[in-house]
């Protein structure tokens, strides 16, 4: 049984520190923005638990191609971790999403684009979860896990492309916006600075996150060997 | 004397070349055709398709009350839910024929190149589907008096079922090897086929309300990238699906 890694307590101590930093800033730092008020604190949560999920399932579709490159079941562990986590912030990303759109859009919920892929990319990753459960055999499991981890990831652009050819409503922040784009805003230097803030923090907490579940995974695979030998 | 120029002769057979587009293309066009026969004898798989095509045909005469202004906007709607639907049910079919008769593995030992037997049976699926097809629009132009006879119509069904067919394949020779199998081919396959479905949908519709092709050509365009993207996959990652 492998000790905790130093390495990991201190990256789960930096987390905490600069989670705590990040919602000080959204909260205090962050100036009010002047249309939408308080509601719009959300925004820099909300982008970030994105970045993470998609973060998450270009991990999964990149330990995907190196499980069926090299056959090391360490990418499979990888892979799985990362959709499980990828899911998680995919959903937060909705919610505070639908809580931002009911003051601003004045509905819950609408079928523009990004929320058209994002919940499709939460069924594309959910039936992933359930074609791995229906999969005894391990290494089988692993392959195919892989393979629609591949197929699935680069079927999002093509979701989004084609419902994107619809006009959209959502505000892009970065770049520039669709003219009809509702809820649009300017950031000024201390909002950026927050939402870069939040960004980097998030993407610690993944990196937390995944090392952690790859460590539950490699736990696990231990427990089952340990249980087959004293079985057998 | 005889016995060493029979073994000359087997010799010669086994050293018959297993790539080459020539054997890719024999072994190709066998698999298409074992498929076919089978079918040509049994007819349990059209059968079944195209019987439940129109039954789902007959619940969205009900479910949406098809009269005349309706017909005009969702047509394609139904067109492509129908032939989804109809399509899993061949693709699981299919794959499944293969596996509870041990065929699969049978296959898998022919000395031939994997991607032959992915294209074998995606083409196979592809050829039923199209029968489906073709059954199905001009019945559902005599029951609701409209004309599907269009060329673009034809050629956004010929796109969507290339797409649909290339990615089902691949799925459907996963889902059977699961536990869950008969349900989780269109939970694996639905989410993943929606850009098809989407394009197919309006690119369908755009045919059928005489639109400016400026405006179909990107759902085209969507559907094109997306049969080279899916079958470019399904073609370099079939080996992994059906190794042991």
């Amino acid at each position: 049984m492998q000790a905790k890694p130093r390495l990991l307590t201190v990256l789960d101590t930096v987390t905490a520190v600069l989670f705590v930093v990040a919602t000080a800033m959204v909260f205090f730092y962050a100036p009010e923005e002047a249309v939408m008020g308080q509601v719009q604190r959300v925004f820099y949560f909300h982008v970030s638990a994105g970045w993470v999920g998609m973060l998450g399932f270009l991990v999964a579709a990149i330990a995907g191609i190196a499980f069926l490159r090299t056959g090391r079941r360490d990418w499979d562990i990888a892979g799985l971790a990362a959709v499980e986590i990828g899911m998680v912030f995919a959903f937060i990303n909705i919610v505070t999403g639908s809580i931002w759109a009911r003051p601003i859009w004045n509905t819950w919920w609408t079928w523009d684009p990004r929320l058209t892929t994002a919940t499709i990319m939460e069924l594309i990753y959910a039936a992933y979860l359930m074609l791995r459960s229906g999969i005894e055999d391990p290494d089988r499991r692993a392959r195919f896990g892989a393979v629609y981890a591949i197929i699935g990831f680069l079927s999002v652009p093509l979701t989004f492309f084609s419902a994107r050819l619809f006009r959209t409503i959502h505000p892009v922040v970065i770049g520039t916006n669709e003219p009809g784009a509702q809820g649009a805003f300017d950031m000024t230097p201390p909002m950026l600075q927050t939402f870069m803030f939040s960004l980097f923090t998030f993407s610690v907490f993944f990196a937390d996150l995944l090392w952690h579940r790859v460590r539950l995974g490699k736990l696990a695979d231990r427990v089952e060997q340990l249980k087959l030998k004293t079985m057998s | 004397m005889m016995k060493s120029s029979s073994q000359t002769v087997q010799r010669t057979k086994i050293e018959v070349p297993v790539s080459g587009p020539r054997t890719f293309l024999r072994a190709l066009g066998a698999v298409v055709w074992k498929d076919l026969a089978a079918e040509m004898r049994s007819r349990e798989l059209l059968s079944a398709m195209l019987v439940f095509a129109l039954l789902v045909i007959l619940i969205f005469n009900f479910a949406l009350e098809l009269d005349a202004q309706t017909r005009a906007t969702v047509t394609s709607g139904v067109l492509w839910v129908t032939f989804a639907f109809a399509g899993t049910l061949g693709l699981n079919r299919s794959m499944a024929m293969e596996k509870d008769r041990g065929c699969l593995d049978g296959l898998l030992l022919a000395p031939v190149d994997r991607s032959a037997i992915y294209f074998g049976k995606a083409i196979g699926n592809l050829i039923f589907m199209f029968i489906v097809e073709a059954i199905v629009l001009p019945v559902y132009s005599i029951l609701y008096n409209t004309n599907l006879f269009n060329g673009g119509l034809l050629l956004v069904i010929l796109l969507g079922s290339v797409g649909y067919v290339a990615v089902g394949t691949l799925l459907s020779s996963m889902a059977v090897q699961t536990r869950t199998r008969d349900v989780l081919l269109p939970i694996l396959l639905f989410p993943v086929v929606i850009p098809v479905l989407i394009a197919s949908v309006k690119g369908s519709m755009g045919f059928l309300q005489g639109i400016e092709m400026a405006d179909i050509w990107p759902w085209l365009n969507l559907l094109i990238v997306y049969d080279v993207i899916f079958t470019a996959v399904a073609f370099m990652t079939f080996d992994y699906i059906v190794e042991e």
